[in-house]
């Protein structure tokens, strides 16, 4: 039996790697893909912890994670192509318009 | 031991994937490193005895999300992309938080507490099935949770049409 701390150790990892490609990453659709990556790091241990803790209520929680995962991308990629269509970059430094 | 060797393959693929995926200068070969991270995802769901979410997994996140930053990858060519700086000017702050961040939780878990089991035992999922045991609890518990995200996905569809159309001349 894997403990369940092994899991958690997991998520905890994946999390901290999408917490750094958002940091770092020029690109936003990389910075997008790294916040999906948080969300699965999220949906491992909601599922592990449903799994020990021998209750199903965690798995719905992961189902209403990845209906919102999916909303957030679809919204979150046509604000990438209005921005493109704008300014012809990706590149978040280079997007500076609203600084005062 | 096999559980266990399943567990250290998924766990050392995924940390590997999820490394390629941020560190990838080509978009494009980023989320195909992530194609191969979510399946793997799934196949830990299927270790933990979550049928329904690994085929969640696999319809939803790679067959649909994933698609879709694929399209608007393709759509943007970004061919010069692969020869652009990929790391914002403060990237050591960005690594210092992340270390930070794992180091910090990683002292945390060993002072987790796990509570009293729950009604859902193994071998109460494994006889219901375990599309049954979760469908159960999503339509009586959590129904207007339920409702509510249909709203949400209708709103994100609406918006993402309005957004990502051309503007009309006037």
């Amino acid at each position: 039996m894997v403990p369940l701390s092994w899991y958690m150790a997991l998520s905890a990892a994946v999390f901290c790697i999408g917490v750094f490609g958002f940091l770092t990453r020029r690109n936003i659709i990389i910075m997008f893909m790294s916040l999906e990556l948080m969300l699965n790091a999220v949906n491992i241990n909601l599922v592990a912890m449903s799994h020990y803790l021998q209750d199903i209520r965690g798995q719905v929680m992961v189902m209403f994670i990845i209906a919102v995962a999916a909303a957030e991308a679809a919204i979150g990629l046509a604000i990438i192509i209005a921005l493109f269509r704008n300014r012809a970059t990706v590149h978040v430094d280079e997007i500076n318009e609203m600084k005062g | 031991m096999l559980p266990e060797l399943l567990f250290f393959y998924f766990a050392v693929a995924i940390t590997g994937l999820s490394l390629l995926v941020v560190t990838r200068r080509n978009p494009v070969h980023s989320v195909l490193w992530m194609l191969l991270l979510f399946f793997h995802i799934a196949g830990l769901y299927v270790l933990l005895n979550a049928e329904l979410m690994a085929a969640v997994q696999v319809i939803v996140y790679a067959g649909a999300i994933l698609v879709l930053f694929l399209f608007v990858v393709l759509l943007l060519d970004l061919r010069k992309e692969v020869e652009d700086e990929p790391y914002v000017d403060g990237w050591p702050v960005g690594i210092a938080l992340a270390v930070g961040l794992f180091l910090a939780i990683g002292f945390m878990i060993h002072t987790f507490e796990p509570a009293d089991p729950g009604a859902y035992s193994i071998e109460k999922v494994q006889s219901l099935t375990h599309s049954v045991a979760v469908g159960e609890k999503l339509y009586t518990e959590f129904l207007f949770p339920f409702e509510v995200v249909s709203m949400v996905l209708l709103v994100a569809v609406v918006g993402a049409i309005v957004l990502a159309k051309r503007k009309l001349k006037e």
